[in-house]
């Protein structure tokens, strides 16, 4: 039982590696494995370019994939144990479609008269993707703190998301198409052209989310007989619930801020996780699928780039099209989804 | 944890239990309620539906607000329990109606939740609760089911689970709340057999609610009946059948408590005399009684007698015709009759 959850570790482990270099070794410039092991190993490489496009573009998009796959996989496990819902991820809460609302008046909202900078940039989309989930995360913590439930946090979650997709189509139909393609690139998300110092913001949100989560252990174990027997057991629902929210808000915002709504990896990680590593533990759970997240992302972005051509795919498109079939075959293959 | 026999176990003072309501205020389901659950007794808690018995194990559980008085535990104040570090889940542990939806989980991970009041943040069963939990499922006859799957276990199993967990949570009181509803004769007994185990033998205060009036007759050690005017009688099960509070409580329509029948209308305006002893006679008795005749003891128009013969049951209607069974004798006296 020990020895075969130390090869699954070291398996995740192996595979999460495999993949990091893979990822590497991909893209529009086609750089040969032994320099980038050199260039790892800090030394000289055949071509001095090609340090430079390792270092400033392919490792920090790969540690973008780890830390998107991360800390949207802890969210949705997060919220997948909260509402005890199979179908939940890290955008039940109406998070990321706080952000796409925020984006959209950004980027299309002089057509509604309504005009925040003279030039959109990329530090900009962050703000503005920051302050719309920021807005939805402090609406659902107030109504989570009116009401004692779950589940109706959860279709309030689901409401919102839906008010505020349609005040982004109004705008979308009110805007000009130059607009409106910038909003749908940004919809598509995108993991390359983050800088090393938005790198070590992301990695500042995972590391605060997932310890906020790993707090709340107990409370996430306990959950899974009801709200009744947690609280039985001496469980602060009250609390612990704000906390969950708290983490999972602060990792989906951070990843939807500088990666846009990447959607699917945080319903399907979980699941693919607890296929391999069959506890109910999230002690166990949480760096589980942090590492399966990672996984998977790699695994999509290499998808995405189409290896041999030169076109990179919307990473949006690749992550439902692997992550759909794969859920499909655990639902038919097992009969029975656990939470 | 160590408790004296007969020590209060739960003490209420003037408890009044119901919900607030947002238009009207109150909503009082029972009121002043001065109880006492003392250790070594296993208390069953009866009245109809929706009186309030889930209400008022809530409010005792910790899960819900008293609308007015006190409760205490082990003779401490629930004030005092909140602030200490132990707080109320090291006294009292619950099985409540709520079904676990996670049903992929198996009964040592459902189980093993009893001992988190104990655990700090990372969950880590220590060997001494691993000790606690074997021993419990041992005591408690489910140790072949350990590895099972949730879903792979009958309603009365499960139920046999939660108790299970609520034992491993080791406190001097578990609350439950109707543990035999939906459960056959056999698992209903397990289960009422088991709670008076752990009162008599553990020292443990256990109050269940049942809507099992026969069972909670022949096992409880002393009744709670919720009843008319929001109050709750107590005594023990023969003192409430004999002075008539059931009769009043429950209102029987054709049930007779104290002999435990339900009442037959004489219709047919027939006398029959039966002869017999034992069993024989009381079910020859019933079944007569069931078709509508009278029984009188003294020589009457028709005369049943029933008796063994060669290992075998026989009926003699008025020492003419000889039956086998009793359902031959009613169609050929439906026949004449």
């Amino acid at each position: 039982m020990k020895l075969t959850r130390y090869m699954h570790w070291a398996a995740l482990s192996g595979l999460m590696l495999l993949l990091f270099i893979l990822n590497l070794g991909l893209g529009s410039v086609s750089i040969p494995v032994s320099d980038i092991l050199n260039i790892l190993a800090g030394n000289e490489a055949s071509n001095i370019i090609y340090a430079d496009i390792i270092w400033n573009f392919r490792i920090t998009k790969a540690l973008t994939c780890v830390l998107a796959g991360s800390a949207l996989s802890i969210g949705g496990l997060q919220m997948q144990t909260l509402f005890r819902n199979a179908l939940a991820g890290p955008d039940v809460l109406g998070l990321s479609s706080g952000a796409s609302l925020a984006v959209s008046l950004l980027l299309m909202g002089q057509a509604a008269g309504i005009r925040f900078f003279s030039d959109p940039n990329p530090w900009t989309i962050v703000i503005a993707s920051s302050i719309g989930a920021g807005a939805v995360f402090l609406i659902v913590l107030f109504i989570a703190r009116r009401l004692g439930d779950n589940t109706s946090l959860l279709i309030i979650g689901l409401m919102m998301g839906a008010a505020t997709a349609s005040l982004v189509s109004v705008l979308q139909f009110l805007s000009e198409a130059e607009d409106q393609q910038a909003y749908l690139l940004w919809t598509f998300g995108s993991l390359g052209s983050l800088s090393w110092s938005e790198i070590q913001i992301l990695t500042l949100v995972l590391v605060l989310g997932a310890l906020v989560g790993l707090l709340s252990v107990k409370a996430l174990n306990a959950w899974l007989l009801g709200d009744n027997y947690a609280r039985s057991l001496g469980v602060n629902v009250n609390r612990s619930r704000l906390f969950i929210i708290l983490s999972t808000s602060i990792l989906t915002g951070g990843v939807t801020a500088f990666c846009g709504p990447i959607a699917f990896v945080g319903l399907a990680v979980p699941h693919l996780t607890k296929l391999i590593i069959k506890t109910h533990n999230h002690r166990v759970l949480l760096p589980a699928v942090m590492l399966s997240g990672a996984i998977l992302m790699l695994f999509c972005d290499i998808i995405a780039q189409l290896p041999g051509s030169k076109y990179v795919l919307p990473i949006n498109a690749i992550t439902a099209l692997i992550g759909a079939p794969v859920v499909i075959w655990i639902v038919l293959k097992s009969k029975r989804i656990s939470i | 944890m160590s408790t004296d026999t007969f020590m209060n176990c739960i003490e209420t003072i003037d408890l009044t239990v119901g919900y607030t309501n947002r238009h009207d205020g109150f909503n009082i389901l029972l009121e002043n309620l001065n109880l006492k659950l003392k250790a070594g007794e296993l208390v069953c808690f009866m009245g109809q539906n929706g009186i309030g018995k889930s209400t008022l194990i809530r409010t005792l559980a910790g899960l819900q607000r008293p609308l007015s008085g006190t409760i205490k535990f082990n003779n401490l104040d629930s004030k005092t329990i909140k602030s200490s570090a132990d707080g109320l889940p090291h006294h009292l542990a619950v099985v409540l109606t709520d079904r676990i939806t996670a049903v992929n989980m198996t009964v040592s991970d459902v189980v093993s939740f009893g001992r988190y009041p104990y655990l700090g943040w990372a969950a880590r069963l220590s060997t001494e609760d691993i000790q606690i939990i074997k021993e419990t499922l041992k005591e408690t006859r489910i140790e072949h089911l350990k590895d099972k799957k949730l879903h792979e276990l009958s309603d009365g199993q499960i139920q046999m689970v939660m108790i299970a967990r609520a034992v491993i949570q080791d406190t001097p009181i578990i609350l439950l709340d109707e543990p035999t509803a939906h459960l056959d004769l056999n698992n209903r007994l397990e289960i009422m057999n088991l709670l008076r185990r752990l009162a008599h033998n553990y020292g443990k205060a256990i109050l269940a609610s049942t809507h099992e009036l026969d069972l909670a007759l022949q096992t409880a050690d002393l009744i709670w009946l919720a009843g008319q005017d929001k109050k709750i009688i107590t005594g023990i099960p023969e003192d409430l059948v004999l002075d008539g509070t059931f009769d009043f409580i429950f209102q029987f329509k054709g049930f007779d408590l104290k002999t435990g029948k339900v009442q037959h209308e004489p219709y047919r305006g027939l006398n029959i005399k039966i002869e017999g002893s034992g069993h024989e006679f009381l079910w020859t008795k019933n079944a007569f009684e069931r078709k509508g005749f009278s029984i009188t003891p003294e020589a009457s128009q028709h005369t049943v007698a029933v008796r063994q013969t060669q290992g075998s049951l026989e009926w003699v209607l008025d020492d003419k015709i000889n039956f086998r069974s009793l359902q031959q004798l009613f169609l050929s006296l439906e026949s004449f009759v």
